[in-house]
């Protein structure tokens, strides 16, 4: 410590530069004095007094079970509302005509359409995406939507209907249907059950196991299942049974995917989603899925 | 020295050596005495005199030239037909363009405001190069906004002599009277310079109506308060602070100059001994050497940073020349040569003194690479800018799901599609597809035309989003095919492709 001030003392001038050290040394080496200017300084007191504006303005201080709230009363919560709000104004227009317009009518409107498969992709991600997939397509028992294979139809109005009122959902309007439990129930036998799934793989020209009797499965199916699939296994979307003919398979081709749902039965349930979600939603989500690409005319 | 009361943000304190040197050499103090070291300096108010000739008449015409084309530029009209404004110099935020007469920058561009800022500073180091700050002394807004508000206070309040002669007297109603005035019509300037601005970023002739009519929107009143405020502050008040404290470029300029660069030049060769007449005629008389310079300060009393030109070049010299007119006029009464500072070298002083012939070498490498790189990047961007297309494709694959089998069998990919026209009117676009042999493009939300053409039109100036699904109905393609979407202009033929995948099982 004494040694520094002794050091201060002298506060040369620098020959070179005729600048004034700070009288500091080290190793021969002395630092110029190059002051910075009053002004610089006031600005940086006007800095300070500024920041203190902003304890003062804006919640600040934390307390013991809350924080100062500042007199602008901003708050992170409120400006989200606000701007939430500011942003319902700025759709308004646009909502009020989905409100109005029938789902037929959106997609004769390209404006309209573009509007609603834009609100409808996020609703899809908030709603629909943890069953369908982000893209919507689909899961094991949960239908890919942007195939050209419906369980319940996939007209507009067939989409509208199933997501307004889902399936097997409980709702008055919902889709009724459901694969029975044919094994558990004691209705088949498991020679029955294996037989009537190798001839369901041979509907949509699936290899089947040497020495299976496709006799007795077309029997069993024309007496059990015909019902619902329909004599040549084309299915039936009143009931939501699917086509066993085609290369698209809900929960799998393979013959033990096949045997279970025989053995125990399939109904997978989509909730109606009328009252939960806002009539324009609702229509800019049916306009999406028809959008994916599957929608039939 | 005479106790100066100004208008700066500081009081009177003693003089800090160092800076001061730099600052106003010629009117610093004692510096304080013992071991009291001053960290702040206080700052010397300039005042400096009115001065006639070459430099100051090149000053002149530059600060008419670049704040007329500042102040009137945004309402030069530009007919780009009945889709764009017609506003020849326009920032249009609002539909993300740029418009500067006939080129129009989408936000994608960007790079040419980047090509831009390369050129522009390619083009200081070559100013710097051949002829020292020429930016800093006739160019940089700075200079050009302070030149012009101390002309105005020259109006007012007079010439250097006056001015001093007022301040430092006790005030009265008069002065109070003058300095309002002054301030006054710094504002009006300072407003008008932020009202100028605010018009670069809508249709100036319906702003100017707006704002009188007090119906704009309140961004643009509050542009002109900041541009109002920080103009009448750097203008008016801040002045030499701002090249000495604020600016990055002194310190830049240093390292660009080199030995052969012109720079503003006391040249002490022919200048020293300096002394007043009499004292040089005597010295002359006995057969000594007498320099031309009489000592007489009018280069330090013109100098708007204060600085003192015979001390060599300095980070506040910012080459403005009026030193040389100030000199000039004073060596011209004296019956001297002019020329005594001077657009000249260190070499060449140091030649003169050996007896060897001054010379100016403008083309050196350092000057040659710096116009080659101007010359290559603005060739650049002016081939791309007359060359790029106006019309284009991007395609993005869905990544969820990858791809969809259908019922029969056959795999279908989606893509969401976004065509470009960056022409100003309405155009149609045939989609085609290549890579696969058996394909059917497909675009969804796309309502079928009269004419049964599968044709998407895109409006003037504008993009368009479509989703597109391309199913393909041969065999099982590999897991990933290549293949190309070719856009083209239905009309023209022009056309435009964008690369993609198409994914399988």
């Amino acid at each position: 410590m004494a040694e520094i001030l002794k050091e201060q003392e002298h506060n040369d001038i620098d020959p070179l530069t005729g600048t004034a050290t700070t009288g500091h040394d080290w190793d021969g080496i002395h630092e110029l004095n190059t002051p910075l200017p009053r002004w610089w300084l006031w600005t940086f007191y006007a800095c300070i007094v500024w920041a203190i504006g902003y304890w003062v303005v804006y919640p600040a201080w934390p307390l013991l079970t809350n924080s100062t709230q500042g007199v602008f009363g901003w708050h992170t919560r409120s400006a989200v509302v606000t701007d939430l709000d500011e942003l319902k104004l700025v759709r308004g227009p646009m909502m009020d005509k989905l409100t109005d317009a029938s789902v037929a009518d959106i997609v004769k409107d390209p404006k309209l359409t573009d509007f609603a498969r834009a609100l409808g992709r996020t609703a899809f991600a908030d709603n629909c995406a943890p069953c369908h997939g982000a893209g919507g397509g689909g899961a094991k028992g949960y239908p890919n939507l942007n195939d050209d294979d419906w369980l319940w139809g996939g007209k507009l109005a067939s989409i509208e209907q199933t997501v307004r009122h889902g399936a097997r959902s409980g709702d008055k309007d919902d889709h009724e249907g459901n694969m029975p439990a044919f094994g558990r129930e004691g209705m088949l036998k498991p020679n029955q059950i294996s037989a009537t799934a190798d001839f369901v793989r041979s509907l949509s020209g699936l290899a089947v196991e040497k020495g299976a009797d496709l006799a007795l499965g077309k029997q069993v199916f024309a007496d059990n299942c015909a019902v619902c699939h329909g004599p040549e296994g084309k299915g039936n979307r009143e009931v939501g049974a699917p086509n066993l003919t085609d290369k698209i398979w809900l929960y799998g081709p393979e013959k033990e995917t096949i045997m279970q749902g025989i053995q125990n039965g399939r109904g997978g349930t989509m909730p109606a989603w009328q009252g939960r979600l806002g009539e324009p939603v609702l229509k800019a989500l049916v306009v999406y899925v028809y959008s994916f690409g599957g929608g039939e005319k | 020295m005479q106790a100066v009361r100004t208008l700066s943000l500081d009081q009177a304190a003693p003089a800090a050596p160092g800076l001061a040197r730099l600052v106003a050499a010629a009117e610093v103090g004692d510096p304080p005495p013992g071991d009291d070291i001053p960290l702040y300096a206080p700052r010397r108010k300039i005042y400096p005199q009115s001065v006639h000739g070459t430099f100051r008449n090149i000053k002149w015409a530059v600060l008419l030239v670049t704040l007329a084309i500042y102040y009137l530029l945004p309402f030069v009209r530009w007919d780009r037909g009945p889709n764009a404004p017609h506003q020849a110099v326009l920032i249009d935020f609002p539909s993300s363009r740029f418009y500067f007469f006939f080129i129009e920058i989408w936000p994608q561009e960007v790079y040419y405001l980047t090509g831009l800022l390369i050129v522009a500073s390619i083009v200081l180091f070559l100013m710097n190069a051949i002829a020292g700050r020429v930016w800093c002394g006739y160019l940089c807004p700075q200079t050009v906004w302070t030149d012009l508000f101390f002309a105005i206070e020259r109006l007012v309040e007079g010439d250097r002599r006056d001015h001093m002669h007022r301040d430092g007297r006790k005030w009265t109603a008069e002065t109070y009277a003058r300095k309002g005035v002054k301030h006054f019509l710094w504002l009006m300037v300072a407003w008008w310079t932020g009202g100028a601005w605010v018009l670069y970023f809508a249709d100036a002739p319906t702003l100017v109506k707006e704002l009188a009519t007090l119906q704009a929107p309140f961004i643009a009143y509050a542009f002109i308060g900041i541009l109002t405020f920080t103009t009448y502050t750097l203008a008016g008040h801040m002045r030499e602070q701002v090249c000495l404290y604020m600016c990055p470029w002194p310190r830049i300029q240093a390292a660009l100059t080199d030995e052969y660069a012109l720079n503003v030049t006391y040249r002490y060769d022919r200048g020293e001994p300096r002394g007043s007449v009499t004292r040089a005629n005597e010295l002359r008389a006995q057969g000594k050497p007498a320099g031309d310079c009489v000592n007489c300060k009018q280069c330090v009393r013109v100098c708007p940073t204060g600085v003192d030109i015979r001390e060599g070049s300095s980070l506040g010299c910012i080459q403005c020349g009026l030193c040389i007119d100030a000199c000039d006029a004073m060596m011209s009464k004296l019956g001297r040569a002019a020329g005594l500072i001077a657009y000249d070298t260190d070499i060449n002083i140091k030649r003169r003194m050996e007896g060897t012939q001054p010379f100016v070498k403008l083309v050196r490498l350092r000057t040659v690479l710096y116009a080659a790189v101007i010359a290559i990047a603005g060739g650049i961007m002016i081939f791309t800018l007359a060359t790029r297309d106006s019309e284009g494709i991007s395609v993005i694959h869905d990544r969820n799901p990858m791809f969809v089998r259908l019922s029969d069998g056959s795999v279908r990919n989606g893509y969401t599609v976004r065509i470009v026209n960056k022409h100003l009117k309405k155009r149609e676009f045939a989609l085609g597809f290549n890579g696969l042999p058996a394909t059917l493009i497909d675009f969804v939300g796309l309502p079928p035309r009269e004419d049964g053409e599968l044709w998407i039109d895109v409006d003037p100036d504008q993009t368009r989003e479509l989703r597109v699904v391309v199913t393909d109905y041969g065999l099982p393609p590999p897991a990933s095919t290549r293949i190309v979407f070719r856009l083209t202009d239905v009309a023209t033929g022009e056309q435009a492709e964008a690369r993609d995948h198409f994914f399988g099982p």
